[in-house]
């Protein structure tokens, strides 16, 4: 087990280094200079263009520029963006917004998403099982930002607007505590949700049928002690793992969610730094990404052999 | 229906006792003789996409305490079927229970409240299935499987229950039961599963046991423990058995009484050495025959000819018809009843039924 955690812990290591050189070449293959980025439609200052140049070896060829980020990087050094700020700062002053806002995504898909799936499960072929059916399709169909643009308009905008009660703030707000993140959250969830919903009602049906579920039921055990104890024990090992999973995209695919609600966290600092060509801010979140991905998936994959004891890590 | 004349249903109609009452009779309470248990006339059938797959048509048979009942019959004979709707655990639908009874002391398992049945279930009338790997949780350990048992029905603290799961894995003699109470069934070989599901069988001391095919997953020699060690548990605890097999060999030993059933009904009943010696229904002579023996060595084992009828299309007439070779005219239209069977000089054979028109031919003949 120990040994396994520390292979996987080795496998990461080239993963994240590939993924820091794909974002820094494809950030690098964009058009456009970033000093003059910085200056937006007025022409810069050429002699402070070069200065800026040359302070972040932008003349130098692709791979050197690339060595001087690795080397940093080893260092422990992030580097900065192109207004000199570190990009350290820059990322633990995003990060917190997106983490509350994905686990509030992940707790609300967890617990909506597998209450309606047991649901549709035990109901199936009835009017709840193809209430549950239709509406997450409905969702997966619909893109995010349509759900997120129409709830903010229900929700934030006419709930107040025309039944005087302000509860979801239309645009992120600080003050509001942990209110603010409820509506986003729940966009951000929605695709999810509804994958969970259907994987929780397949995998419950799937179990119930098994044979030791019939055991169960033969050793005269309550409904509720067969479906939780036999039946949705065994149900949630694959819904675990989509979590987990889920948790690295909810995280990475907060970019629309938050440019709905405007909350600053990562995924708007990123949307802004792909937009500047800041190379280093990109490839820093971008690399924070890919490390929250891989130990997720570590972690689920460790959770397998305690939900699964038929599963042994050497 | 008419292939029905056993006995049934004496006391039906007679005041219904409560769970309450049914949980606290005691074995000894039992009059002598009584059975157990008594399918009455019992009919279930499945709904299918191609239409109604009739699995159990006109049932009947009887248990006593301490009695061994043997129901042998090929896969889609109904024996599991009939079981399954003793336990309750029958899918429902596409299954559906359209006629019989079935009295368990005294009481119709069928019209009581699924409260006062499930009190019965795993408590009163325990299973043990065929492949114990897949009837056991694979997630749970098994001193948790057994100790469920005691949790759920008398409401043992979970310390005390893994101690009385370490209890029964010792009776079942399960070796060094103290240190794999907390391993998982994957842990355990087929044999010590197998006991696993005994030992959980018998965890309430019910009055019952329905075993469904329980030595089919295991090889021969477990199989033969497996069995010894049900047979003696049996003995231990008076309780009635239904050994629900196709293996004629593992019933010779241990039965009674045997019923064989085909297509849904049983077409002979039968003290187990007199059904060896001297079958009354041509099926159960071709069961017979087709069993290998050492002194026909390098000879071609006899089959039954033809494959068991579908389910869903059962022939008119005896459903035997298009495989016997006694076949008549007769045997086309009219439905052979399960009649009791007499000697050679016209004395009554106890116990002895057989669904044949030709049963005189096929017993004396």
């Amino acid at each position: 087990m120990g040994r396994y955690v520390v292979r996987r812990v080795i496998q990461a290591i080239p993963v994240i280094l590939g993924a820091t050189f794909l974002i820094y070449a494809l950030v690098f293959l964009l058009p456009g200079d970033p000093i003059q980025a910085l200056a937006g439609e007025r022409r810069a200052d050429p002699t402070v263009v070069a200065m800026l140049h040359n302070r972040y070896h932008l003349d130098d060829p692709f791979f050197l520029q690339y060595w001087h980020y690795l080397v940093g990087l080893f260092q422990g050094d992030f580097g900065e963006d192109y207004r000199g700020n570190a990009v350290v700062d820059v990322m633990t002053r995003a990060f917190p917004y997106t983490i509350n806002l994905a686990l509030t995504a992940l707790v609300i898909e967890m617990v909506v998403g597998v209450v309606a799936g047991v649901i549709a499960a035990l109901r199936r072929g009835r009017f709840i099982d193809n209430l549950v059916l239709i509406s997450t399709l409905m969702v997966i169909s619909i893109p995010t930002f349509v759900i997120g643009f129409v709830l903010q308009l229900l929700l934030g905008v006419k709930l107040h607007t025309d039944y005087g009660i302000d509860f979801f703030p239309v645009s992120f707000n600080e003050d509001a505590g942990f209110r603010a993140y409820l509506l986003p959250a729940y966009v951000l969830a929605s695709t999810s949700l509804a994958y969970i919903a259907r994987l929780t009602r397949t995998s419950l049906i799937e179990v119930m049928r098994a044979d030791y579920v019939r055991t169960a039921v033969a050793k005269g055990l309550s409904p509720l002690r067969v479906v939780v104890r036999h039946g949705l024990r065994n149900a949630l090992i694959p819904i675990v793992t989509f979590l987990g999973m889920d948790l690295g995209s909810l995280m990475g695919g907060a970019v629309i969610t938050e440019g709905i609600f405007n909350i600053p966290g990562i995924g708007h600092q990123l949307f802004q730094s792909v937009y500047l060509r800041e190379r280093t801010i990109v490839v820093g979140v971008v690399s924070a990404l890919v490390l929250v991905y891989l130990f997720t998936n570590l972690v689920v994959d460790l959770l397998y052999a305690v939900l699964d004891p038929r599963i042994r890590y050497e | 229906m008419t292939d029905t004349t056993k006995p049934s249903g004496a006391r039906d109609g007679g005041p219904r006792l409560d769970a309450v009452e049914l949980l606290g009779a005691r074995r000894e309470n039992l009059v002598p003789g009584t059975p157990l248990l008594e399918v009455d006339d019992l009919h279930v059938e499945f709904a299918t996409r191609d239409g109604i797959a009739k699995a159990v048509n006109g049932v009947s048979y009887s248990v006593s305490a301490g009695e061994t009942l043997a129901v042998l019959g090929e896969s889609g004979s109904g024996k599991s079927v009939t079981a399954q709707a003793i336990m309750g655990i029958l899918d429902m639908p596409p299954g559906r229970i359209t006629a019989g009874k079935i009295l368990f002391r005294g009481q119709d398992l069928l019209r009581m409240s699924s409260k006062a049945r499930r009190a019965v279930r795993g408590r009163k009338i325990a299973m043990i299935f065929q492949d114990a790997l897949s009837s056991l949780n694979p997630v749970l350990s098994v001193g948790f499987q057994l100790g469920e048992m005691f949790r759920a029905h008398h409401g043992t603290s979970r310390k005390e229950a893994k101690d009385k799961a370490i209890e029964l894995m010792e009776r079942v003699r399960i070796p060094a039961a103290r240190q794999r109470v907390n391993d998982f069934p994957h842990q355990f070989s087929g044999g010590m599963r197998q006991r696993i599901m005994i030992a959980m069988a018998l965890s309430m001391e019910p009055d019952l046991i329905i075993a469904d095919e329980p030595t089919t997953a295991l090889d021969v020699t477990v199989q033969a423990q497996v069995m010894d060690l049900l047979a003696e548990l049996q003995a231990e605890f008076h309780m009635g058995l239904i050994l629900i097999t196709h293996d004629l060999g593992v019933v010779a030993d241990v039965a009674d009484k045997i019923a064989v059933m085909y297509a849904g009904r049983i077409v002979e009943t039968s003290p187990v050495h007199e059904l060896y010696a001297r079958p009354a229904h041509p099926y159960t002579k071709g069961l017979l025959n087709s069993i290998p023996r050492l002194d026909q060595k390098g000879q071609n084992l006899y089959a039954i000819q033809g494959l068991p009828p579908s389910l869903l299309k059962i022939p008119t007439g005896c459903a035997f018809n298009p495989r016997c070779d006694r076949t008549q005219d007769r045997c086309l239209v009219e439905l052979p009843p399960l009649v009791p069977v007499l000697d050679a000089e016209g004395a009554d054979l106890p116990g002895r039924h057989s669904a044949c028109h030709f049963w005189k031919e096929t017993l004396h003949g």
